[in-house]
């Protein structure tokens, strides 16, 4: 994974940054008034950069995500992807994206779920086969390709969601708390997978979290943000270097410990006098 | 990944779960049950009713004898086919009418909100008409010779369950698919075609089934206001008039048959088509 520490507030030429947001705030309007969601944020993210972006509900997180991916659009400031405006980025398809939950087409098998981009965009149908083919081993759910939704498990369905993003080879990964509804077993496993796959693909990631080990475990950066209204307080780099393998080993490293309780106390606002197992 | 977890769904478990008070009965006797209860209670039924009938007495007129329906079914075959088919054709032309114009006005209503506040005090009074007002004023402007003013009516009663349920069923599209769809930049067409029309299916099936029994009804009831002969309506009230009372009850087993079988075919669809269409259980 090419890592570049890109520092929070850089405005220099964003022509290989994968995302590049300057200047972002969002403001909802509702019937109380105008609730700001996110207030003047900065972020770069590097080509092949792992980011998470953690904080409390109300953060602005998922919106910031939602802006990057051209779901909402920006009160204030610009949103590049790639060098272009988000919007152009959406339409040339630069990025794929999961949600928190899968939104899988249930009248649609695995393997219909995965190719429904290609679909969309005309690739030929032979080509599509292939590539579903390619997709479904390498989130290994190659026997359960005719299979639809709802004979799959809540990690496989994700699986298939994660499958989906792929598709199209994008150069960016937008995931918005993709794990978040699954049980801690099958998160852990997901989270390695993501990590091998990520590492395969060169692809960046801008990873939306709400546990602090997940952003810790997964990212070069964690960003952390805090609500009302929704800013970014700290950046903490994991820097366990390019080549660290993101496996077990690593969950049970001192190192590893270090950056949750940064994380952690980044989050809280104070020190946290013991050094805390875990969080979750 | 080499790990696989298990499909969470065990195929028809639940069935042996749902009663543990009869645990005793196997599948074979419980499903042979349902079979031959409501058989039985309709044999009895029929004997309770020939019994009123030919020992205690009960005037031909009030109610005619099991039996002498069934006769004049047989002696009448070939005219109660006839009037079946004419009816049972005027439903299905008015009962495919009004699905495809239901759909059609729904998707609109769907997609632009101002039809939709234009068509709701419309649909509103279509759903109010009275047949037996409409029916002859229908069958006047149509003339005597023509079957239209019927199938129009049937039609008139299959549009507003059709129309409802898709109206609803159209709005059933989820946040997450719709944000999907914008991220792959799909077009509108496509977004209808893949997430929207789908997502709607079932509602849509539920309308045609629903409409299925109507359309039947309003075909039949229309016939009793004036235009051509024929149709088990016609046949009814002829019967009637000439009080030939069997004959007309002969005729009304037919309507409730022909109402039968345009439901279960109906319902039949509606099942073939979710199971080709799973919905639900995916997150």
């Amino acid at each position: 994974m090419a890592v570049r520490h890109t520092e929070n507030g850089t405005t220099a030429s964003a022509g290989t940054d994968s995302v590049s947001v300057r200047g972002v705030t969002k403001t909802f309007a509702t019937k109380t008034g105008d609730v700001s969601a996110l207030e003047a944020i900065d972020l770069t993210v590097a080509e092949g950069e792992f980011v998470a972006l953690i904080g409390p509900s109300g953060c602005g997180k998922s919106t910031l995500l939602r802006l990057i991916a051209d779901l909402d659009t920006p009160t204030a400031g610009t949103i590049e992807v790639f060098g272009k405006p988000a919007t152009r980025a959406r339409r040339d398809q630069d990025y794929g994206i999961a949600f928190q939950q899968a939104g899988l087409l249930p009248w649609r098998t695995v393997a219909a779920n995965i190719a429904l981009p290609l679909e969309l965009h005309g690739v030929p149908a032979a080509q599509r086969k292939a590539r579903v083919a390619e997709l479904a081993e390498l989130v290994g759910l190659t026997d359960f390709a005719d299979r639809h939704p709802d004979q799959l498990s809540g990690g496989m369905q994700q699986r298939v969601a994660i499958a989906r993003s792929l598709a199209e080879r994008p150069r960016l990964l937008l995931m918005d708390e993709p794990f978040g509804a699954l049980d801690e077993m099958t998160r852990e496993r997901m989270q390695t997978e993501l990590a091998r796959i990520a590492a395969e693909t060169g692809a960046a990631v801008v990873f939306v979290t709400h546990s602090i080990p997940e952003a810790v475990f997964l990212s070069d950066r964690v960003v952390v943000m805090s609500p009302r209204p929704g800013r970014i307080t700290q950046i903490i780099e994991t820097a366990f270097g390019k080549d660290a393998a993101r496996d077990e080993s690593l969950r049970e490293a001192a190192s590893f410990f270090d950056r949750v309780t940064a994380v952690r106390e980044a989050l809280h606002g104070v020190p946290v006098p013991v050094a805390g197992r875990e969080e979750r | 990944m080499t790990t696989v977890e298990p499909a969470q769904r065990p195929a028809e478990d639940h069935r042996a779960a749902r009663s543990p008070e009869r645990a005793g009965w196997s599948h074979a006797t419980e499903r042979r049950l349902r079979v031959i209860a409501p058989i039985t209670v309709g044999v009895a039924g029929l004997a309770i009713w020939q019994f009123l009938v030919s020992v205690v007495g009960v005037s031909d007129y009030l109610l005619p004898s099991p039996a002498a329906i069934a006769q004049q079914f047989a002696q009448f075959g070939p005219a109660i086919w006839q009037a079946a088919l004419v009816t049972g054709t005027n439903a299905l032309i008015g009962l495919v009418v009004g699905t495809l114009l239901a759909i059609l006005l729904a998707a609109l209503a769907a997609r632009w909100h101002a039809i939709d506040g234009m068509s709701a005090p419309i649909v509103a009074s279509l759903a109010v008409v009275p047949i037996v007002a409409l029916a002859p004023v229908l069958n006047s402007m149509f003339g005597s010779d023509s079957q239209f003013g019927r199938q129009a009516i049937a039609a008139l009663a299959s549009f507003v369950p059709v129309f409802i349920n898709t109206v609803r069923g159209l709005r059933q599209t989820r946040p997450v698919h719709r944000d999907l769809m914008r991220s792959y930049a799909a077009t509108g067409a496509q977004s209808f075609r893949t997430v929207t029309l789908p997502t709607a299916l079932p509602y849509l099936l539920t309308g045609v089934r629903i409409a299925s029994s109507l359309a039947v009804i309003s075909a039949l009831v229309a016939e009793y206001f004036g235009g051509p002969r024929g149709g088990l309506g016609s046949a009814i009230s002829t019967s009637a008039a000439t009080s030939a009372y069997a004959r007309a009850w002969a005729y009304v087993v037919a309507a409730i048959v022909v109402g039968l079988i345009f439901y279960l075919a109906t319902a039949l669809i509606e099942r073939l088509v979710l199971r080709r269409i799973p919905v639900g259980g995916a997150q």
